[in-house]
């Protein structure tokens, strides 16, 4: 079943002749053609697109060229602009958008010989935790289509989890790469603040938002991130850093791993379900070696209100190019130029998006700038520094990368406060610019179920080490949902 | 009138020398077709982020070197957030809390009185763009070849006094940026653009309430708006009406300052740090390199024209408005010797200056080198040429006659004649010729000798000496 195999063994069939890129990515478009119109995991399919770029793999695999990714497909996020093919970000304001550049990111992929066959759904602006955001329509959640994939990435998570592509980007300012990977059953790392650059990526909140893999295992992971990282001048903010080859450690034996477990993500809120797969991962991975500890993260309480004024209050700002003057949404009658902004942003944005707007330009305001700004700044520090002293105790955390598992549709949509708390445990790991992965640990209630890894700054390889030596002994990454099998 | 005081402080836009924007790769240049100069990060694509000019850093650290100010070692970039069409990302890249410069100030003139005015700050800042309200058939236009131009604002403490003052900060500050490269001091273009905070106070009593003049860009509409403002705020509060904090624009045509928005309107700009960008971090090291390629600043020049060439305060003042006039001015001196300093000030500042002025031309653009200018005063010193005629080989010089002032003497036989055997037989002849003011001098009618001297000078064609001739006539008339 060549549409289940690692990207490994992809990149080995490839180099042995015993299929073609073309042949690949036709495999993928038609599961993607047959299965979306259930699914709507993708915004855009470009198969003329993806098959001339397959046939140019199969050129450099036919002179003998060799490299981890060539001539396999991938899809991307639709917040990473694509040249020539249009970038929505879930949203009504850009439905037809061009840009002309591509991502850092999406260059990144397309020099290592990858080939993009569409653009994924995703929550508008990347502004929602199930996909039901979007202006294209919810995602379904391949493993149940009454419940949501996660998000914002709930696309690529969906696309993966059916195997309408073997990987895709995801982004992730809060827990939307790990989230939906972790509801859907795949692996997903959000690297480092600043190892994958943010140019071409539309941003949601600046100081949060990173660009990272989503795939079936974390050895996927790794070969997908040694493409999307590295320094971009384009991004003030993207670090200039020797070069690593994230696939370095995944052999190492766990012995001697220390694991700390923080008292904070083990209380109240956790589904009886999600704390039995964890803690039976957490088993596994002592029989694997390894040691646990509990460890404290006092102030990751505060994380979730500290996240809702940044987050927003960024996106207030970023959002505001958005005027109908330029490009993008233009509202079709308009008074006055005052008319022209209002109607053009009411029409053009979503309910969540106009949420946040709000919120965010409330707590800029002046008057209430040092009251919320200000003390979540404050906040951000101390959850940070709690990290950086649990990190002196262990190599790395580990807890559910969600309360619960996948929920339904309408559940939680009517409650904003209640989707904010589905990112509970994944959003601190934002505020302290840290790594974070989720990988599939089993099941509750015949739904995925996902274990968040948490690393120091920089520690993706021993993190990746770390789920993969799990995924060696385990097969809850292989598992896929019987409909789309 | 007279027993108001007069408060203003100035907010000046100085437009940043470089070749490409503040935050993108795009040129800077002035005049190309609209939306030429923009590229995806000034039209704020989605996506696209803002890359710091390292450039521009280079012009604010140039800018606290000759001031005298603090340069930050940390400074942060913050987002002042509005809506308007010429503003494409919706809000413009800014420093609030912490400006790159800080403090400083320059000393100016205002007829013999010098006066030193504290700056408050300096921050580096990106251009809107422009709205184009014509030629759109009541839509309006929008070009963003400014967008995202670098931008230094220069705030001083409200310490001047009068618009005389203000024009004389202004025309300090443009002299000094242009002085130091950072700046084309393009008025006309909008390189260089002003907004005067006006109030009016009894003396001694706290400040009044200002209103904010914008976008003045010219020296003489500052002093027009400024005198009209003031003379506005007076009456108003004479009448018993009390001033309400506004934004005003200044309208050429009328002569008239007329409100824009009041500070109920005024917006909440939502600062805060850029997330995009990191904090601006300039190293003792940085402004050691900056220092070092530094050029000497007028101050400092001027004060070594004073010790160095016994110029007065003004003409060391007059020889520094700008590099180019010191420059030439310190050529001329070289190539015509220290001793002949004070005439070389007095050539450049007077027949150069005025045939510049004359021609509208700028003295970067003089046709007449320093060595020819010099040639000519040494010929002065030395007492070959007269004033007169020096004005006549100045001439010839400038319109490019001549290898040098001592061809153009020689060929046009214009060598002052000293020689007394060759003047005594025109004296003789005057005096022949001249028997009433003969008669007069010798009744005692000292301004008699000047018509006679007037009388050798003509008949020598200006070439004979004044004085020598004086003084042989004297001799010839006391003897007979």
């Amino acid at each position: 079943m060549i549409h289940t195999a690692s990207l490994k063994t992809l990149a080995a069939q490839l180099a042995q002749k015993k299929i073609s890129s073309v042949e690949l990515a036709t495999l993928f478009l038609d599961r993607i053609e047959r299965y979306n119109p259930t699914l709507n995991a993708f915004i855009t399919v470009d198969r003329d697109k993806a098959l001339a770029a397959a046939r140019q793999a199969d050129a450099q695999l036919g002179a003998g060229e060799t490299a981890p990714l060539l001539g396999i497909p991938l899809a991307h996020k639709d917040i990473f602009c694509t040249r020539g093919l249009r970038t929505t970000c879930g949203s009504k304001m850009l439905a037809n958008f061009v840009a002309p550049y591509d991502a850092h990111v999406v260059e990144r992929l397309r020099e290592a010989g990858m080939v993009m066959l569409g653009k994924c759904n995703m929550d508008e602006f990347a502004m929602g935790s199930s996909n039901e955001t979007s202006y294209f329509g919810p995602v379904k959640n391949p493993w149940d289509l009454t419940r949501v994939p996660g998000g914002s990435s709930g696309g690529s998570a969906a696309a993966i989890a059916a195997r309408l592509v073997p990987a895709a980007t995801g982004t992730d300012t809060g827990g939307s790469i790990r989230q939906p990977a972790a509801l859907c059953g795949l692996t997903g790392l959000k690297p480092t603040y600043g190892v994958v650059s943010r140019y071409g990526m539309i941003a949601f909140a600046s100081s949060l938002d990173q660009g990272g893999p989503m795939a079936a295992s974390a050895e996927d992971c790794a070969l997908l991130l040694n493409a999307m990282a590295g320094f971009d001048a384009r991004d003030s903010t993207s670090l200039e850093r020797a070069p690593e080859d994230y696939t370095r450690e995944l052999e190492r034996p766990l012995d001697g791993l220390k694991i700390g477990l923080p008292k904070e993500f083990f209380g109240a809120g956790m589904d009886d379900g999600v704390r039995a797969a964890v803690e039976e991962a957490l088993a596994e991975y002592r029989r694997l070696g390894a040691e646990t500890i509990e460890v404290s993260l006092p102030n990751s309480g505060l994380s979730v209100p500290a996240y809702y004024v940044l987050a927003p209050a960024e996106a207030s700002s970023n959002l505001a190019r958005y005027d109908g003057v330029r490009y993008g949404h233009r509202a079709a009658e308009y008074r006055d130029l005052i008319d022209m902004y209002e109607k053009t942003r009411a029409e053009g944005f979503g309910a969540e998006v106009k949420r946040r707007i709000l919120i965010g330009t409330y707590v800029l305001s002046h008057g209430y700038y040092d009251a919320y700004y200000l003390k979540a700044q404050q906040v951000r520090r101390l959850i940070a520094a709690d990290f950086a002293e649990a990190f002196k105790q262990c190599d790395v955390l580990m807890g559910p990368t969600t309360p619960s598992a996948a929920f339904r549709f309408g559940e939680k949509s009517a409650d904003p406060v209640a989707m904010y708390l589905s990112d509970i445990y994944t959003i601190a790991v934002n505020l302290a610019g840290l790594p974070g992965l989720s990988i599939p640990c089993g099941f509750a209630g015949g739904l995925p179920v996902g274990l968040q890894i948490i690393g120091p700054w920089f520690a993706e390889a021993r993190m990746l080490n770390v789920a993969h030596r799990y995924q060696q002994a385990t097969d809850w990454h292989r598992r896929l949902p019987e409909e789309f099998a | 009138m007279s027993q108001w005081e007069v408060v203003i402080g100035l907010e000046t836009h100085v437009q940043l020398l470089t070749k490409s924007k503040i935050f993108s790769g795009a040129a800077t240049a002035f005049g190309a077709e609209p939306n030429r100069q923009a590229c995806a990060v000034d039209i704020a694509l989605p996506g696209v982020l803002p890359v710091l000019n390292r450039a521009a850093v280079v012009c604010a650290i140039k800018f606290g070197l000759a001031v005298g100010a603090k340069i930050a070692p940390r400074s942060v970039f913050a987002r002042k957030n509005y809506f308007y069409p010429d503003l494409p990302k919706g809000y413009q890249i800014s420093q609030y809390e912490t400006p790159v410069v800080a403090g400083g100030g320059l000393s100016i003139r205002v007829g013999e009185q010098e006066k030193f005015v504290r700056l408050v700050r300096a921050h580096l800042e990106e251009d809107a763009g422009k709205s184009l309200h014509e030629d759109f058939h009541g839509k309006t236009g929008i070009d963003l070849n400014r967008a995202g131009t670098p931008l230094l604002e220069i705030v001083s403490e409200p310490d001047l006094r009068s618009s005389a003052e203000a024009v004389a900060y202004a025309k300090a500050l443009h002299s000094l940026v242009t002085w130091i490269g950072i700046c084309d001091g393009n008025l006309q273009e909008g390189s260089f653009r002003v907004d005067a905070n006006v109030s009016v106070r009894r003396p001694g009593a706290p400040f009044g309430t200002r209103r904010e003049i914008k976008n003045l860009n010219s020296f003489r509409f500052l002093q027009q708006a400024i005198d009209y403002e003031v003379a506005w705020q007076i009456n108003e509060l004479e009448e018993g009406r009390a001033i309400h904090q506004a934004t005003v624009l200044f309208d050429p045509a009328s002569g008239e300052t007329r409100a824009m928005r009041s500070k109920e309107d005024a917006h909440d700009y939502r600062y805060f740090p850029d997330p995009d960008l990191l904090p601006l971090e300039i190293t003792p090291q940085w402004i050691e390199e900056v220092k070092a390629a530094l050029p000497e600043l007028p101050q400092a020049m001027r004060e070594r024209f004073q010790a160095d060439y016994g110029l007065s305060a003004y003409d060391a003042s007059t020889l520094t408005a700008t590099r180019e006039m010191a420059r030439y001015f310190e050529e001329t001196v070289a190539a015509a010797g220290k001793e002949n300093a004070k005439l070389c000030a007095n050539w450049v500042m007077g027949e150069l200056a005025a045939r510049l002025n004359r021609e509208e031309l700028d003295i970067a653009a003089v046709p007449l080198a320093p060595a020819l200018l010099a040639g000519l005063i040494r010929r002065i010193a030395d007492g070959t040429l007269s004033s007169k005629l020096a004005k006549e080989v100045f001439e010839a010089l400038w319109n490019g006659e001549g290898q040098d002032a001592d061809a153009i003497i020689e060929a046009r036989g214009l060598k002052q004649v000293s020689d007394a055997a060759a003047i005594e037989p025109i004296i003789d002849a005057v005096i022949a010729a001249q028997p009433k003011s003969v008669e007069e001098f010798r009744a005692g009618k000292e301004k008699a000798l000047n018509a006679l001297v007037g009388q050798v000078m003509k008949a020598t064609q200006g070439k004979a000496n004044p004085q020598q001739v004086g003084e042989l006539l004297r001799k010839k008339l006391a003897a007979n």
